[in-house]
């Protein structure tokens, strides 16, 4: 098995073992968005009976992780590999297993370890138990199964595997600095991405307008809520559930939030996921049956 | 006899539950077949990465048999009775038996039963024990079923004298196969005997018993180091963790890229375990940390660790690389500068803010500093310095490396040595085993840290409960206790209230240890106004080693049987005898006696006490035996005349005062 030489291969590699193993190959939502749990695909699709299995690349954007295009290996914009499968097949170890074989990382060479890690999002109200996959030493995965979402349990549970790309790629193509990175054999990483991690640095912690962040964040909030009033409409609402936990990141990094104030944010973003789920669950693709209480 | 074989294979279970699981199966099986009334040889529970083992040698193969009497209604009692009774215990009228007792000819039911066959009964309690099993956090993974277990379970192993016990738990039904190390093994294994299941699973790369891993481990970090002419600075924790970690530990040896080593040997330590679970080597012979390090894979590579290694040495290089860059930045602003920025911690809500900490702390440190010698300026000094560290970036990211980053950072500052190690001493001792300071100035600084956070804690309403310690003030108050004496400090304890009980039930604690009663320092603490441990402890030694005499034990006896009589005479007349003995109403050679030894011994005990003198004090007492024993032998101190037996009463009083002066004797027992 040859090793996913450039970045580009291993989403391909990633998309191609994926899409074998039945899973439906999803494009990236179009919100800013953390991680890739944010996706409708995941936090809305996790819950309720419908069987489901999807896998997409979604750029992940956590404003406080820039650092100017400066640190070896944090982005403020980085990719993450998402699969979600519901119900969790019996063989999902085996499953990710075979991924990593995939991309040319052989057990046979490597110590593969899961070690204890439970997942938790405060903003999404999600939780659940799993572990990060080690590869010699290196975390390279985050393998969850949901046991809540939006406050409401999952049944039944579904199996997120979560890939940091950028991260799982240095290790495959042996770099140490992510701008180095090949991304096909003609661009590294850095030419493609360098100078959007240094804007975006200096926008995210200097120059965001934290007057019209706070102005989103209470125009998302207000429409979220009136799209969840009258007749539910769930999926926009919860666009503007995305955009608000987005528009809080951003006045995070810009240290406009203090730390009690901060608790009660992300409360509020919580509240609107959680209306989205419930929302999500009483419409044709939701069909909540609970059986057990 | 038949054994038992219980395997319960799941995917990886957190390593920090494994060995708690073990000790749960192993309890839960004793407890439901000791309810059904087995005996068994011996049985051992294993547990790691991957699975749940239980053996149970010498189980019989039959419940005992069980014979019951029940007694039921007396014969002339209304038949509804009778009617109520059969029902109950499902027999006819026929077939109960009758007894005479004193109150009548009763009806007794005979309820015998055959012992079942075991599996019958294992596969009862075994999916019971799996349902209710304690683990600390649980999940459910099976469509429409709230079962839980600590991962998905995967398959259950169960037999009983070699055969299957058929049963099911959440949807998985007990066989005979198992899986081995998840890489080096291929295929089902199926066992049907431990001793089978046991060398089948070694030849499968797995080693059942966690001590038996954590040894293999210990042992090749040794071997290894010993390869580099190095050896291991030994850490229990890790290797437990480490050792739930592997079903087939390896130990491999990686480098650390000199430009790395001239970072604190802690911070490339604390990364290196807490992010890595790396073991850090050291020359045997400088005691500095080497750069090396162990690291324990779950696997046997096929390449001989190659790609393992330097695998691993990438990692590390980016972890340390961060924590360098940490190191770095931290160092181009003093600690001076960072004192500001504790405005922005909040220590607790009730308490303030880390500055307003450090200020409060600065003032007792200063004041300690005063009492005990110390240098009240670089006390002071050390005191406002020694949270900055709280800021900086190493301590965000290693937050146990408190105190000593700011001792490293002070030496950069230019800071007095004395000052930079009481920065780091004054969170000591922050264990049992930990060493208490001794340097002036940073026990100065380690009494003001603490007891700054006991008497807010205490005055905010925060006190530690039967079940919680969430500030870890017991651990606070036991340091402050040690401080004192270890370091045979002479410095009241300015605290009152609970606050001084607390102390009182710590240092009972402390003393406990030394064989120290704690009755005795109840009765010492007891006189209200100690609050010099050293001197309470001196007295307390020396008043147990008095009560050993027989002077001692005798005169307690004469106390006790005083301070009886005064309690009921007392109670009668409703007064307490206080008032001085008249002289000219003693009549008895005996009560004559008592009066000159109480006069005399309480003239000679007090400079005694003042001078600390308690031996001396305690022969004081004893001299008071002989004339009490002849007091109580010849003297009713009830006597007609009213005015002698008060006489009397007083010179009992006046007996007690005097033992009330070296302790509350009331409060030792026996």
């Amino acid at each position: 098995m040859a090793k996913a030489s450039t970045f580009q291969d291993l989403i391909l590699t990633l998309q191609s073992y994926w899409a074998a193993k039945g899973c439906l190959i999803l494009q990236p939502y179009d919100d800013q968005m953390g991680a890739g749990t944010f996706h409708p695909a995941t936090t809305l699709r996790a819950l309720g009976p419908r069987p489901w299995n999807a896998a997409f690349v979604q750029p992940s954007r956590r404003p406080s992780d820039g650092r100017y295009g400066e640190n070896p290996n944090r982005l403020q914009h980085y990719y993450q590999y998402q699969v979600i499968l519901k119900p969790a097949p019996e063989n999902v170890q085996e499953l990710y297993l075979g991924s990593i074989r995939a991309i040319g990382l052989d057990p046979d060479v490597h110590d593969i370890r899961f070690v204890e890690d439970d997942w938790e999002s405060p903003t999404l109200g999600a939780a659940g138990l799993g572990w990060e996959v080690w590869c010699d030493g290196m975390e390279i995965t985050q393998f969850t199964y949901f046991q809540q979402v939006g406050g409401i349990e999952c049944d039944p549970v579904c199996a997120e595997i979560t890939y940091g790309l950028e991260r799982l790629a240095m290790y495959v193509q042996d770099v140490e600095f992510v701008y180095d990175l090949k991304f096909n054999d003609q661009f590294r990483y850095g030419d493609v991405f360098h100078q959007a991690e240094q804007e975006f640095s200096a926008y995210n912690f200097e120059r965001a307008n934290t007057d019209i962040l706070f102005q989103h964040f209470k125009d998302a909030e207000k429409q979220c809520r009136e799209l969840l009033t009258g007749k539910k409409l769930p999926l926009p609402a919860y666009d503007q559930c995305i955009k608000a936990s987005h528009a809080f990141n951003l006045l995070d990094a810009r240290g406009v939030i203090s730390v009690t104030e901060r608790a009660a944010y992300i409360g509020r973003v919580r509240a609107l996921a959680q209306a989205c789920c419930e929302a999500w669950l009483q419409s044709p693709m939701g069909e909540y049956k609970p059986r057990f209480g | 006899m038949p054994d038992l074989l219980l395997e319960l294979f799941s995917e990886e279970i957190p390593a920090r539950m494994q060995a708690g699981a073990a000790r749960d199966l192993e309890r839960l099986m004793v407890g439901a077949l000791t309810d059904r009334g087995y005996l068994f040889e011996g049985i051992k529970a294993f547990a790691g990465p991957r699975r749940l083992t239980l053996a149970i040698a010498g189980l019989p193969a039959k419940q005992k048999d069980v014979r019951d009497e029940l007694k039921g209604p007396k014969l002339d009692a209304p038949q509804a009775a009778l009617d109520g009774f059969l029902k109950k215990t499902g027999l006819t009228r026929d077939q109960l038996k009758i007894e005479k007792t004193p109150k009548g000819d009763v009806y007794i039911a005979v309820i015998e039963r055959a012992g079942r066959e075991t599996p019958h009964v294992l596969v009862e309690i075994i999916p019971e024990l799996m349902a209710k099993f304690p683990w600390p956090k649980s999940m459910r993974w099976k469509p429409g079923l709230s079962v839980r277990w600590v991962r998905p379970l995967h398959s259950i192993l169960c037999t009983f004298d070699g055969e299957l016990v058929p049963f099911s738990f959440a949807g998985v039904s007990s066989g005979l196969h198992t899986r081995g190390h998840r890489f080096l093994s291929e295929g089902k294994i199926e066992a049907k005997r431990f001793d089978d299941y046991a060398q089948k699973l070694r030849a499968a790369h797995v080693v059942l018993e966690a001590d038996e891993r954590a040894a293999i481990i210990f042992e090749g970090v040794k071997q290894a180091a010993f390869v580099h002419g190095l050896e291991m600075i030994p850490d229990e924790g890790l290797l437990a963790e480490v050792s739930g970690l592997a079903e087939w530990p390896v130990v491999y040896v990686g480098t650390i890229p000199e430009e790395f080593m001239d970072v604190p040997a802690e911070i490339l330590q604390t990364s290196m375990r807490t992010h890595q679970k790396y073991f850090s080597l050291r020359d045997p012979k400088t005691g500095k940390m080497a750069n090396r390090f162990a690291l324990v894979a779950n696997m046997i590579a096929s390449d001989g660790g190659k790609e393992i290694v330097a695998g691993n040495e990438r990692v590390l290089r980016a972890r340390l690389s961060d924590a360098k860059f940490f190191w770095d930045e931290d160092r181009k602003h003093s600690l001076e500068s960072r004192v500001e920025k504790l405005k922005g911690i909040v220590f607790h809500a009730k308490l303030g803010t880390q500055l307003e900490r450090v200020e409060r702390i600065e003032k007792l440190a200063g004041e300690i500093a005063a009492k005990i010698g110390a240098d009240v300026e670089m006390a002071k000094r050390a005191a406002r310095l020694c949270k900055a560290d709280l800021t900086t970036g190493v301590v965000g990211e290693f937050p146990e490396l408190q105190g000593v980053m700011g001792r490293y950072y002070a030496l950069h500052d230019k800071e007095d040595t004395s000052v930079a190690d009481a920065i780091r001493n004054h969170y000591k001792p922050v264990g049992p085993g930990d060493a208490v300071p001794t340097d002036k100035v940073a026990v100065a600084m380690a009494l003001a840290d603490k007891l700054d956070a006991l008497t807010g804690f205490f005055a905010a309403g925060e006190k530690p409960t039967g079940s919680g310690d969430p500030f870890a003030l017991r651990r606070a108050a036991l340091g402050v206790i040690r401080i004192l004496l270890e370091n045979k400090l002479r410095l009241p304890l300015a605290v009152d209230g609970d606050l001084l009980s607390f102390f009182a039930d710590r240092l009972k604690v402390a003393l406990k240890e030394k064989g120290v009663r704690h009755d005795l320092i109840d009765a010492v603490f007891g006189l209200g106004h100690e609050g010099d441990l050293v001197r309470l402890v001196a007295r307390v030694e020396a008043l147990q080693a008095f009560l050993k005499t027989d002077d001692g034990a005798n005169l307690l006896a004469g106390y006790k049987r005083a301070a009886n009589i005064l309690k009921v005479e007392e109670k009668r007349d409703n007064k307490t005898f206080i008032s001085e003995v008249s002289e000219t109403l003693l009549s008895e050679p005996a009560e004559r006696a008592l009066f000159a030894a109480l006069a005399k011994a309480k003239s000679a005990i007090a400079p005694l006490l003042e001078k600390e003198n308690f031996a001396a004090a305690m022969q004081q007492m004893a001299a008071l035996r002989v004339p009490v024993d002849a007091f109580f032998d010849g003297v009713k101190v009830n006597a007609d005349d009213k005015r002698v037996r008060e006489n009397r009463l007083n010179l009992l009083a006046s007996l007690r005062a005097t033992l009330h002066q070296v302790a509350e004797f009331s409060k030792i027992e026996g």
